[in-house]
């Protein structure tokens, strides 16, 4: 088991190291210069010169991108640009907004998602089914950041009970930040329960025909419990890893979220930073992007080998 | 055989029906619409500010007086344009890299893991990146979003490639000494296409969400030029004066995707035998 997450936790810092290269070659290659947008069009060569040599923007882009990765290792990830700050500290000063947003959107769509896939499941092919079915699917398809607009004008402008946005940090006042979370983690949490509910169903459709489920029924084991134990528990697999997806994509909705509801986070830094073609952050922005994504996989795989024998035993 | 017989008169289900119904009037209210309601998207009307839905103005008029029935249908051709060039380009792109990762097994690895790593990046996430070296203009959109969506095509072909290329019909036909061109052009690509169309769909799917998305965040083409993202980008501060110009775009997007997504289930059921059993 060790062996088998050592393997895993090795090939996932190669994807890191590969996410590296993409962020810093694709970024770097393309035209259009930081200096054009500082400085201003009007700004005299030797200024931009000046400016280049500054960031170190005239060195060939091999060493660049050594002198950058050296820098990463090390947990340093250069200077703003524009906010003329360490891109690492800008980047934590926002991610626990980013972290707080994803993680309660997260809740909802777990337990908004598996609830209908069970419900889906245990009454497929009735009328039941067919609302969860309408329900997920329009997650799927519906903009986030329309279903956020559409959520402010409803809880905030018409029945004014909800905040239309802002944050506020949890451990100074809990109660405050929770109103403040609803709005923006249900617009959030809400689509993604789409894909987890579609997955419960279907894992839970196979469990529920399993033999075993018979023969606890058979054995007289109440209904609840046949569902609950007998059938999720084996059921839960699958499911397990569509959440770990869900989990790590959602990163890249709480961007669009962020914007909405006016959440200074981690995507509200990319955006800008996007805009104003401050390529530290950008690139920063995205290595932690991956490394969520790197870190998740790995708790995932974790749960995994704990919480399935067959994994444990193949890869021991 | 009587069984595929009766799955092919099923057609493609009911909600695909339907699905095909709502997509095809999105899409004749868009490219036939303008043609019919004539007023431009974006000539300002100082005295016809704010007005809300009413038979002069269908879908209302937003803070500039413009028709927002006539941007809708403008906004709407551009994220035809972009979400068809895109999921085409894909495809095409995505096949061959599919293809070529799963015959040649020295390519394979490099290309898996560089696929690997772009699928550590959420897509919009990775698609405003890269909008962050190129001049927000549609062409550069589709540029981003084909470059995001490539690595995702090009692993569902492999894996049906290296499906494909152990069937016995592909054994015959190189025991008979084909062309390797041949083998891929006409035996793995043919069997491999109804994943690749129902992936395709999904790829136009996605294309108008995060086309939207891009516009909606300011990076994408710039306004005047209307977009369905870029109208909602500036109608969410007005959400309490005038709630209809972000309902309206929203909407469309809505149904445009959803109706996509379910048409996609729909081929993929029908293509798929274990499915509607």
């Amino acid at each position: 088991m060790t062996r088998f997450l050592t393997s895993r936790v090795l090939s996932l810092a190669f994807v890191l190291w590969l996410v590296t290269i993409i962020a810093f070659v694709v970024i770097r290659l393309a035209p259009g210069d930081p200096s054009a947008v500082m400085l201003g069009s009007d700004a005299t060569p030797q200024a931009v010169a000046e400016f280049r040599a500054a960031y170190g923007l005239d060195r060939p882009i091999a060493v660049q991108y050594l002198a950058w990765l050296g820098h990463i290792v090390r947990g340093d990830l250069g200077t703003s640009i524009y906010l003329g700050r360490p891109v690492t500290t800008a980047i934590l000063e926002r991610l626990p907004i980013s972290l707080t947003l994803t993680l309660g959107a997260f809740a909802i769509a777990v337990v908004l998602g598996v609830t209908l896939g069970l419900v889906a499941a245990y009454w497929h092919d009735t009328w039941v089914d067919r609302v969860v079915s309408v329900v997920a699917a329009l997650g799927l398809s519906m903009p986030s950041f329309w279903l956020g607009i559409c959520l402010i004008y409803l809880f905030a402008v018409r029945w004014p009970v909800l905040p239309s946005g802002g944050f506020v940090e949890p451990w100074i006042d809990p109660a405050k930040s929770f109103r403040h979370l609803v709005l923006p983690a249900f617009a959030l949490g809400y689509l993604q329960s789409g894909l987890i509910a579609r997955m419960a169903r279907a894992s839970m459709l196979e469990a529920l025909r399993g033999d075993f489920v018979r023969v606890a029924r058979s054995k007289g084991v109440g209904e609840l419990r046949v569902v609950v134990k007998h059938a999720f528990r084996n059921a839960l697999i699958p499911v397990l890893t569509v959440t770990g997806i869900t989990l790590a994509v959602m990163f890249g909705g709480a961007v669009v979220i962020e914007t909405v509801f006016t959440l200074p986070g981690v995507g509200r830094l990319l955006v800008n930073a996007v805009v104003r073609r401050d390529y530290p952050v950008v690139q920063g922005t995205l290595l932690v992007v991956a490394a969520w994504y790197v870190v998740v996989n790995i708790a995932v795989d974790i749960l995994y080998t704990a919480s399935d024998p067959r994994v444990r035993l193949r890869a021991s | 055989m009587a069984e595929g017989r009766r799955r092919r008169w099923r057609g493609l289900g009911a909600a695909a029906n339907v699905a095909l119904l709502g997509l095809g009037l999105v899409v004749t209210l868009i490219v036939a619409g303008p043609y019919v309601y004539t007023k431009s998207s974006t000539l300002v009307v100082g005295s016809e500010r704010l007005r809300p839905p009413s038979v002069a103005h269908p879908m209302g008029t937003d803070q500039f007086g413009r028709e927002v029935l006539a941007r809708v249908m403008a906004g709407g051709q551009q994220s035809l344009r972009v979400a068809s060039l895109t999921m085409v380009l894909t495809v095409l792109a995505g096949s061959a890299l599919g293809l070529v990762a799963g015959y040649v097994r020295a390519l394979d690895d490099v290309l898996m893991r560089i696929s690997d790593a772009f699928l550590a990046l959420p897509a919009v996430i990775l698609a405003i990146a890269l909008m962050a070296v190129r001049e927000p203009s549609e062409g550069n959109v589709v540029v981003a979003l084909v470059v995001v969506y490539t690595p995702r095509m090009a692993r569902l072909v492999r894996g049906k490639a290296l499906l494909i290329r152990e069937m016995p019909y592909v054994e015959a036909v190189n025991a008979l000494g084909a062309r390797l061109s041949r083998v891929l052009g006409r035996h793995v690509l043919p069997n491999a296409m109804p994943e690749i169309i129902v992936q395709g769909s999904f790829i136009f799917g996605y294309a108008i969400l995060d086309e939207a998305t891009l516009s909606f965040l300011g990076v994408g083409p710039p306004p005047p030029a209307a977009s369905w993202g870029n109208m909602l980008a500036e109608a969410r501060y007005l959400i309490r004066d005038a709630f209809w110009i972000s309902f309206f775009p929203g909407l469309l997007i809505g149904v445009a995707v959803l109706a996509t997504n379910i048409l996609g289930d729909g081929v993929r059921d029908r293509y798929d035998p274990r499915k509607g059993e």
